[in-house]
């Protein structure tokens, strides 16, 4: 029998470039980077005084009451599902129809650090009745789901870094499996702050290049010295054909498979041998049933850490064989930082553009690509992709050996 | 210390604004939290920790539970603050 297609038919974020899809896109075709030096009191004293924070600061586009009950991972997940939503035409949809799958890596941990504050210096009272809703994981898609009415199911898949590709990858499931007709979906992320950043500083994750921090996320260059944090989401919403096209929906293209696998090797160091990652690739290409010559581009994980970066580049060379060599890869976490569990979401939103705009956004900050990075790199300024039907993959991999491989076709009704 | 009936109301319009956001002057003694004011079971419990901040005194639980209009919690907050 073959699988129910699914299509995206709206596209929304909010990200260190900018406070929606469009102004994101345009910033990302322009190589600039959303990595800024932090002002807060604390980061004066951390190793790591540097992060990728959102353009736009949810105060500008939402209001303060709603703000006060909402995490800042949930303010992103609503404004990022409130552009997606309308981009989509707002669809008049049957609410059991309608799912919501929304990730994020940690959670709402800057709530829960903050109220952690007031519960010592002023006591257990005054700990906010808002503080577990606003904490809890599933808080970003419940939020979503309750402000769209959702009832197929609103769900929360967690897996570090990978978190925000499985949701999308486990919507389309929903859709595949007559679950629903349309689900909201993506990931956010939400984790600036004093302790998550000493934690991956201690872990000597993260870069430190304090003194040229727009230069410090480069992935495959060969002074790379880790990723950057950065914070955000992005949403997408999937609908099946049949609905999309019932209602006249604008596609900007095809979900057409996923590939997940596990690495079973160490609980935040990648695998060498990248295997793990080879296979999630190729049970993603069969799950989509594309053809091979028809991959033109890859968003690549890629955070800029000395380890992972050649560890993928293998693991898609052993996986595309010959053909590696005919994929413009994209590392866009250059100009981003790396969103955790909002980098999956945002990445698939920009092969869905690099599909729709058959242009495959640039990767910044190479000054000596490392030798053992065999794959074609897009560099500095953006590369045209060709015309006809053609394919792009975006994989994602998390702390816990979670591989996640997400492949989008150019809508061919 | 002792405060006036029109003193309270101006302080709890004040944490209701702050907590709620609505219009305050849509709040009015008469006015029941939850249905009329948007002020619902998690809101409440900011609004009565704030009030308790602002008025220096302590409003138990079994009180909190018999509030249903703007007037329950001032005349409450009067008395006890006497």
């Amino acid at each position: 029998m073959s699988k129910t297609r699914v299509v995206v038919t709206g596209l929304g974020a909010t990200t260190p470039l900018g406070g929606d899809v469009p102004t994101t896109w345009e910033a990302l075709l322009a190589g600039k980077s959303g990595v800024r030096t932090l002002t807060e009191e604390w980061a004066q004293e951390a190793s790591v005084q540097f992060a990728a924070r959102v353009a736009v600061e949810p105060s500008e586009v939402m209001e303060r009451v709603e703000m006060r009950r909402l995490d800042r991972s949930e303010q992103f997940a609503l404004i990022a599902a409130r552009e997606a939503w309308k981009d989509a035409g707002s669809p008049d949809v049957d609410k059991t129809r309608l799912g919501v799958v929304v990730a994020s890596g940690i959670g709402g941990v800057i709530t829960l650090l903050d109220q952690y504050d007031i519960l010592k210096t002023k006591g257990a009272r005054s700990v906010s009745p808002h503080t577990v809703p606003m904490l809890m994981p599933n808080g970003p898609s419940a939020n979503v789901g309750l402000e769209l009415q959702a009832k197929a199911g609103v769900h929360t898949p967690v897996s570090a870094c990978a978190s925000g590709a499985e949701a999308i990858g486990y919507a389309m499931e929903m859709i595949r499996t007559g679950r629903a007709d349309i689900v909201v979906t993506g990931g956010v992320e939400a984790a600036i702050h004093a302790l998550p950043m000493a934690g991956f500083a201690s872990m000597k994750a993260l870069s430190t290049r304090n003194e040229d921090p727009t230069k410090a996320s480069r992935p495959y260059d060969k002074d790379r010295d880790g990723f950057v944090l950065g914070e955000g989401g992005g949403i997408v919403v999937l609908e099946s054909l049949e609905h999309a096209q019932k209602r006249g929906a604008k596609i900007y293209a095809e979900i057409a498979g996923q590939g997940l696998t596990s690495d079973g090797y160490h609980i935040a160091a990648p695998d060498p041998e990248g295997t793990g990652v080879t296979r999630a690739l190729k049970f993603a290409l069969e799950d989509s049933g594309v053809n091979l010559s028809e991959v033109v581009h890859l968003n690549a994980h890629a955070t800029s850490t000395p380890a992972g970066d050649v560890a993928e580049a293998n693991a898609l060379g052993a996986a595309l064989g010959e053909h590696i060599s005919h994929v413009a890869v994209s590392a866009t976490k250059s100009m981003t930082g790396h969103l955790l569990g909002g980098a999956g979401a945002i990445e698939s939103i920009f092969c869905v553009l690099a599909l729709h705009h058959r242009m495959a956004p640039p990767t910044i900050n190479i000054e000596n690509l490392d030798d053992a990075v065999t794959v074609d790199v897009v560099r500095d300024k953006p590369r045209a992709l060709p015309a006809g039907p053609i394919v792009a993959l975006n994989d994602s991999f998390g702390f816990g050996g979670h591989n996640v491989v997400l492949v989008f076709k150019s809508f061919e009704a | 210390m002792s405060v006036t009936q029109a003193e309270v109301l101006a302080g709890v319009k004040d944490i209701v604004v702050e907590v709620a956001g609505i219009d305050p002057t849509t709040i009015e003694m008469e006015k029941r939290f939850n249905e009329d004011l948007e002020v619902d079971s998690l809101s409440m419990v900011e609004v009565i920790v704030a009030a308790e901040e602002k008025f220096g005194v302590k409003i138990p639980d079994e009180e909190v539970t018999k509030m249903t209009t703007v007037a329950d919690a001032v005349n409450f907050i009067v008395s006890a603050a006497k």
